[in-house]
């Protein structure tokens, strides 16, 4: 009998979970319903209008500062997130070092985003307009050098996984044939985890593509597709933390149908990365 | 330890020299073991689990260096030279490894599995070099006439025992002085382990051969030496066919006769 009772609670709470998903998805489509049916599906992710007199709206620029962020980010992390990887899943594999660099590693994603967002804006900020990068330093760069840091734990803790993953009787053969440890790590280990650490990579995108706070703070809040890797221009997360306190009618719409677009990116990523997570588990 | 073999005074491609092995400070995992092994033979090492036999049969080609705990201490010397004088890479070159779980790199094709030595050497080949190679590495482990269609399929499509037998061209490719073989056939099929069991009395032509085994029956089929361990000593080392008819050591014949085991 108890355990009946208990069985239908955890139903009962599964399925509120449902319930819960299915009303925010439902929320985000019928209040976009009124811009797709204004401007039009593609005629809206297709504009670059972002014009509150005139209610025209378009997504086009927050969608292109998402993606050049986001996979600049993800450009910049790769290098250190690979070098922790092997460093921590080969080459220092079960030593103290490699549990001291993983743990301050892992610190990194304990880190609020509003702190990041802080430092990248008192700290980095400064540093990039000395070096002349841009006047107020505020742009695509910035954002994509913030984002990166932020990234670099989900990326490297997975990839660490699959490199030490490697069977080690593979690596042992490699060696038994007389090959270096770079030799092994290039022909054999890299090879092998390679499918394991693009799907890391991609669920690293994933976080990427949804970072709100950092961004908001350092991307310049302006609403055109940035020119350069110095220009300003918002995301997708950024032009509705920038302005849904101020929109209503059309405009909110507009900001609901840019919030439904970054669920859809962000789930087809993340659906991506677990696909290929599946194969490779298998 | 002195012993029938070294009694004849051949001249060896391999000798053992007090070899010691310890995982852990101040115990040997293998302890003081003496041996010459002539070229052209096989030599089984036999023994319970956990007697040391891997062990020895990994410091020949100085495995133990990937892991810093394990200390070897002793003389191998391999043609008269010290293999740990020597850069392990080349010891590992000229003594081939083939391993109990048969491990083809699944990321590359059979013909680069048989190339990997090379590939991993970075020493390059012209294509040519490169076919007559794996031909002459895959015929004389009686694999080329089934795999000469499929070349670029990965290796893992093969059967176990192929697998096996890839492994073992692999490691033949290099042109070793001598082949240590892990229990290369506790994972196979009986006919599978038949066959490479012929391929090891083929491959004495050409090769030294030293194969860790747990089969008494396999060592007495294909060896010409046996090593008896236990505990971590070579207890007795001759030919096979006075070992298995005329055990010299009480502890021996327990292990063959299944006293213990």
């Amino acid at each position: 009998m108890k355990d009946k009772i208990f069985k239908s609670i955890l139903l009962l709470a599964s399925c509120l979970i449902l319930v819960l998903t299915a009303g925010v998805i439902y929320a985000l489509v019928s209040q976009s319903i009124n811009t797709f049916s204004t401007f039009g599906f593609f005629g809206f992710i297709s504009s670059t209008s972002w014009d509150s007199v005139n209610e025209n709206f378009g997504a086009l620029p927050f969608i292109t500062g998402t993606l050049i962020t986001s996979i600049l980010a993800l450009l910049f992390c790769i290098p250190f997130s690979l070098s922790i990887a092997l460093f921590n899943g080969e080459y220092f594999k079960g030593t103290k070092t490699s549990t001291v660099v993983s743990s301050v590693v892992d610190l990194l994603a304990g880190i609020p985003s509003i702190v990041y967002g802080l430092w990248g804006f008192y700290v980095l900020r400064p540093v990039l307009i000395d070096m002349g990068v841009s006047a107020q330093g505020f742009g695509v760069l910035l954002s994509s050098i913030v984002l990166a840091i932020m990234i670099i734990p989900y990326a490297s803790s997975l990839s660490t996984e699959f490199i030490s993953m490697v069977p080690n009787d593979l690596k042992e053969a490699a060696y038994s044939l007389g090959s270096t440890n770079l030799e092994v790590i290039r022909n054999v280990s890299l090879p092998v985890s390679m499918s394991g650490m693009f799907a890391a990579y991609v669920l690293a995108l994933g976080r990427a593509l949804g970072e709100t706070m950092a961004v908001t703070m350092l991307i310049g809040n302006t609403n055109n597709i940035p020119s350069s890797l110095a220009d300003t221009g918002n995301s997708m997360a950024s032009i509705i933390a920038n302005q849904f306190g101020e929109a209503s009618g059309l405009k909110l719409s507009s900001l609901m149908a840019i919030g439904l677009l970054l669920f859809l990116i962000t789930a087809i990523i993340n659906f991506i990365a677990k696909y290929i997570l599946k194969i490779v588990n298998r | 330890m002195e012993n029938s073999i070294n009694s004849e005074n051949n001249k060896y491609v391999l000798e053992l020299k007090e070899v010691s092995v310890s995982y852990t400070p101040g115990k040997n995992a293998v302890e003081n073991v003496n041996a010459g092994i002539r070229e052209n033979t096989v030599t089984a090492i036999m023994g319970p689990s956990g007697c040391g036999k891997s062990t020895l049969l990994r410091a020949i080609n100085r495995m133990h260096d990937l892991y810093p705990e394990i200390k070897t201490t002793g003389e191998i010397l391999l043609k008269g030279e010290n293999i740990f004088k020597m850069n392990p890479m080349k010891v590992r070159r000229l003594a081939g490894m083939v391993f109990q779980r048969p491990n083809p790199f699944p990321t590359m094709s059979i013909y680069d599995n048989v190339l990997a030595g090379y590939k991993l050497n970075n020493i390059s080949l012209k294509k040519s070099e490169k076919d007559e190679v794996v031909e002459a590495s895959l015929r004389s482990v009686a694999l080329w006439d089934e795999v000469k269609d499929s070349m670029n399929k990965k290796g893992t499509f093969l059967s176990g025992g192929q697998q096996q037998r890839l492994c073992i061209a692999r490691a033949i490719a290099l042109k070793p002085e001598i082949i240590l073989m892990d229990e290369p056939t506790s994972a196979l099929d009986p006919i599978s382990t038949n066959r490479i069991e012929d391929l090891i009395l083929e491959l004495k032509e050409h090769y030294t051969i030293i194969i860790v085994t747990h089969n008494m029956s396999q060592a007495a089929r294909i060896s010409d030496n046996s090593m008896f361990m236990y505990l971590g000593h070579l207890v007795e080392y001759g030919t096979t066919k006075q070992m298995f008819t005329k055990p010299k050591d009480k502890r021996t014949e327990d292990y063959l006769t299944g006293v213990f085991g």
